[in-house]
């Protein structure tokens, strides 16, 4: 079948990896805050590639995230589904996809987001981590019961 | 067994706090054995100033044959060389059987009860909560009235003050119509009203205590504090318009009762203290059996 002109550019942009994992379908300008809640930094020894704002015929636009010979777990790809829950993850190994999983929202996540309260106890030097609960109305700061409804991103760690 | 913390009145159920109440009755009664807590230890740990919360604690536990220990202020203790707060309970927790604490970051008892090994509980954290209190005054309204379909008003700063924002929560479990009255700027949190009215509360907001004084059952009058404004002109100026007078109380309901969880400055006139609405003092003194029957729950 014929590549459309969007997946010609995607091919393109971004080269085919050999072992790692693609996470595709990212919210169109996530990429880099993706990169950020997954800890991956420059310091890291992956190899990193990042597409943002590619066409999509689904979203309109759409970023993708391609690590080399890093697979990334379950749990550390929910955390990515607060800013982008219709990301895809595929696993790829020996050039081929070997898993391809949605992201599904978590109930609880700790450590990523700082609670904005400034006078939480969660932003003192006590040996803990943020911690909020996700619930349909925003996200609920476990310690002092605030609630971020919007602009998540600005508070991410 | 698990160990049972109090941190927050959003913990409790309309059930647990009903046996909450009618536990601390029958307390109030003289029906509880004198010696339930004897050879318990209470620490209290205060980093912030009170004097009714901690004196009624250590009053509760004395009255259940146990004792308190205390770390007098934050200067004399480790908070002041840098220890965290968790070390400092984990340390506690080796010296009492249970812990009470008031601490002026929000969440603070949350983060005690994870780390200590012992009961916690919650006696203030910053703008947060504070269930002993919540507890008192619903206590008190209950001698009065039963807690349902009934009209209450907050007055006063019901954005900072932690005794509205527990109150609100716990009264949002029951039928009540819900009117604010408070100066601009220091409004409910938006989020909690907006909680609240997903829980089906009515709140109904005024600016004139005028219109609403003879339309409710009770008054529940917070104090606005002068740091809140810019200077002492714009203080007064705003805190005259929160002023309960007895001329104010000539539209009340018979049965209005007035709640103000102390110290008071100058949000009750002091002649309204001989008027029967004015039940305060009698709200302070109820902090006793409350605080007994949560020692109780929590030591026992």
């Amino acid at each position: 079948m014929k590549k459309t002109e969007a997946e010609e550019n995607e091919r393109l942009l971004v080269r085919r990896i050999k072992n790692g994992t693609v996470i595709d379908h990212i919210h169109g300008g996530e990429a880099l805050n993706v990169v950020k809640i997954l800890g991956i930094t420059g310091t890291t020894q992956e190899a990193l590639s990042i597409a943002t704002n590619v066409p999509s015929r689904n979203m309109g636009c759409k970023d993708i995230v391609k690590l080399t010979n890093r697979e990334l777990s379950k749990e550390e790809v929910d955390r990515i589904a607060l800013i982008s829950p219709r990301a895809t993850i595929n696993i790829i190994r020996n050039f081929k996809v070997c898993e391809k999983k949605g992201v599904e929202i978590p109930t609880l996540i700790e450590g990523i987001v700082r609670c904005p309260n400034p006078g939480c106890i969660s932003n003192t030097n006590e040996p803990i981590q943020s911690k909020f609960k996700v619930l349909p109305k925003g996200l609920y700061c476990h310690y002092c019961d605030w609630v971020i409804t919007k602009d998540l991103t600005s508070y991410i760690i | 067994m698990e160990t049972q913390h109090l941190i927050s009145i959003r913990d409790f159920d309309r059930d647990e706090i009903d046996k909450t109440l009618d536990h601390a009755r029958q307390v109030d009664e003289g029906k509880y054995d004198k010696n339930a807590l004897h050879g318990k230890i209470l620490a209290t740990l205060f980093f912030e100033p009170s004097t009714r919360t901690r004196m009624s604690f250590e009053s509760a536990m004395a009255r259940l044959g146990g004792t308190s220990l205390s770390v007098g202020s934050v200067e004399a203790c480790s908070i002041a060389k840098g220890e965290t707060l968790a070390d400092t309970v984990r340390v506690v927790s080796g010296y009492a059987d249970a812990i009470v604490i008031r601490h002026p970051k929000e969440g603070a008892a949350r983060l005690a009860a994870e780390f200590a090994t012992v009961p916690v509980i919650n006696a203030g954290d910053g703008a947060g909560q504070h269930p002993s209190q919540t507890l008192l005054d619903l206590y008190t309204i209950r001698q009065s009235m039963p807690i349902d379909n009934i009209d209450i008003a907050l007055v006063g700063d019901l954005r900072y003050g932690r005794t509205a924002h527990s109150l609100a929560s716990a009264l949002s479990l029951y039928d009540t119509r819900f009117h604010t009255i408070s100066p601009k700027g220091l409004e409910l949190p938006a989020a909690l009203a907006a909680e609240l009215s997903d829980k089906g509360m009515e709140i109904i907001e005024h600016d004139d205590l005028n219109d609403v004084i003879g339309n409710v059952d009770v008054l529940y009058v917070t104090r606005i504090q002068r740091e809140r404004f810019p200077d002492s002109a714009s203080y007064f100026n705003v805190a005259s318009n929160y002023r309960i007078t007895p001329e104010l109380l000539k539209g009340a309901r018979k049965h209005l009762i007035i709640l103000h969880p102390l110290p008071r400055v100058d949000e009750i006139d002091p002649r309204v203290d001989e008027l029967p609405f004015a039940r305060y003092f009698e709200q302070s003194r109820n902090g006793v059996p409350i605080r007994m029957a949560m020692l109780m729950r929590v030591m026992q």
